[in-house]
């Protein structure tokens, strides 16, 4: 079991929440030509690495927000949480 | 190579067992070879052989990071099936379909491959609809499909929960009769032994850290056991490929992720099919040992783990108890997890990469085993002629650049959810 410390309602378990992926990925800029490599990446295209990974989790039994986690991807240890608007350094 | 027959039996029985060859050696890498496959796995190991058998290309290596069949071939739930309906991945199925059925022959060793037919369940009017154009599908493409009405689904799996008064009644369901099952070390096994016997060196324990290409070109392998130089490289990785495709300097329409399995202690014979629940995800078949052999959707969430978490384990069982509520008597005997290659559209990708002389096969998702002969059969291809088979022309790595997404499932880009 995960457990995932919401920055809106504090410690809760994994049950509650569900997952969205990786949120290091930026949607294309509006007004502006994109090119088809940059939707590629956008929809498509994915890092997936072993280790660190920040990723997109909505609390939708709780607050539903959405969340960012910093966690790893072959230990599922969870090192920070941010709120959706938050920069990650 | 000895020959496993039932006179070598029983020769062998005189000295005890002891003096059987080695299944496969363990050789120390050589300088260059003309291929190396990267992964010794079901894929890889069946890519190896069909090079040697069909290609007459035997100056091959494969490198495992670990030991071979240690990954998603040994971690599975050995379901065989070709029960999709577009054509891309019913055709290539089926074309695996009439590898399995004679692949014990093939490779002189038992697959117990057993065609037991597998049932999709139907909970509603829609799904039976939905079903009956599935199976008309596979049908055009030679494959056999049953559709069935409740009364025959009775006949076949009476244990399964038939009461009126349920979330979701069982409506009927569609069979694939030839789909079933296999003994899935034996496939690793059986194809790594040929292909040794072949000239084809297995290397194991060693670990690819990088890739020497110049001038677009491949030129050989890093790895903890030295350089290797190869003229073609082809990367069978499962869920490691991001890995490998970041020392690439590739990102791929690929993530990975848990799923995990279980099986509950052995019974006496009650299942003769696979049987699927049609409103989540859960399916079951029953081993040869009698282990209800079960699973269902992945943990959801990018991992490397190879080990699973309970909740996800919960929630896949109770869709099991719902459909067949004797399952809810066993006691667990094994859970475990690997980690799959989850593509975009759900449809694996078999084909050249930027890099001339190297290629990619990725993107398996939970359907990697059934995939086992048909992948290295298209993928030694793509390797021997340099160019993709007309199986395999669909699986290209550019079609969610061009549009031309094979969504079995109708899921998006997020094949994880469900």
């Amino acid at each position: 079991m995960l457990y995932i410390n919401c920055p809106h309602c504090g410690m809760r378990s994994q049950n509650e929440f569900s997952y969205g992926g990786d949120a290091s990925v930026k949607r294309p800029e509006l007004n502006k030509e994109v090119s088809d490599q940059e939707w590629d990446n956008f929809v498509y295209n994915r890092k997936s690495l072993r280790g660190k990974h920040l990723e997109l989790w909505q609390h939708i039994s709780g607050c539903r927000q959405w969340i960012k986690v910093e966690r790893d991807t072959a230990t599922h240890e969870i090192f920070r949480t941010f709120k959706a608007d938050e920069e990650v350094a | 190579m000895q020959k496993y027959s039932i006179f070598n039996l029983v020769k062998n029985a005189f000295s005890n067992h002891e003096n059987w060859d080695l299944a496969w050696k363990d050789p120390t890498p050589k300088e260059e070879y003309d291929v190396v496959i990267i992964g010794g796995g079901g894929h890889g190991l069946a890519t190896a052989y069909y090079l040697a058998k069909e290609h007459n290309i035997t100056n091959v290596a494969i490198i495992e990071k670990g030991w071979i069949g240690g990954g998603n071939v040994g971690r599975n739930t050995t379901i065989i099936r070709s029960n999709y309906m577009h054509d891309e991945n019913g055709l290539f199925s089926e074309f695996g379909m009439d590898l399995w059925r004679k692949m014990s022959q093939d490779l002189n060793y038992n697959v117990m491959f057993s065609p037991r037919g597998i049932i999709n369940l139907a909970h509603s009017d829609a799904q039976m609809n939905a079903y009956a154009r599935r199976g008309n599908s596979m049908r055009l493409n030679g494959i056999d499909a049953v559709l069935l009405n409740r009364e025959q689904v009775k006949e076949i799996i009476p244990m399964a929960d038939f009461s009126e008064n349920v979330r979701f009644p069982i409506f009927g369901g569609l069979m694939q009769p030839s789909a079933g099952t296999a003994r899935h070390d034996a496939v690793a096994w059986g194809y790594a032994r040929q292909a040794d016997s072949m000239g084809v060196d297995i290397i194991q324990n060693c670990e690819v850290i990088g890739f020497d290409v110049s001038a677009g070109k491949i030129k050989g392998i890093r790895t903890s056991r030295g350089n290797i130089k190869a003229k073609k490289v082809g990367i069978c990785v499962a869920g490691s490929t991001n890995i490998l495709a970041e020392k690439l300097n590739m990102t791929l329409p690929i993530e990975t992720h848990l799923l995990q399995a279980c099986v509950s202690e052995p019974v006496k014979p009650v299942l003769d099919n696979v049987v699927t629940f049609g409103a989540g995800h859960f399916y079951v078949s029953q081993s040869d040992k009698g282990e209800m052999v079960m699973g269902g959707d992945l943990d959801g969430y990018n991992s490397y783990a190879q080990r699973g978490n309970l909740p996800t384990l919960q929630h896949v069982l109770t869709e099991g108890i719902a459909m067949m509520p004797f399952l809810s008597k066993l006691k667990m005997l094994r859970t475990w997890g690997g980690i799959m290659d989850m593509s975009m559209d759900g449809s694996p990708i078999i084909d050249k990469t930027h890099i001339d002389g190297l290629y990619l096969n990725c993107g398996w998702c939970y359907g990697g085993f059934k995939a086992t002969p048909a992948s290295g059969w298209t993928f030694a291809h793509t390797i021997a002629q340099d160019r993709v088979h007309e199986l395999n022309a669909g699986y290209s790595l550019n079609r969610f650049n061009t549009g031309h997404l094979i969504d079995e499932k109708g899921l998006g880009t997020k094949t994880w959810i469900s």
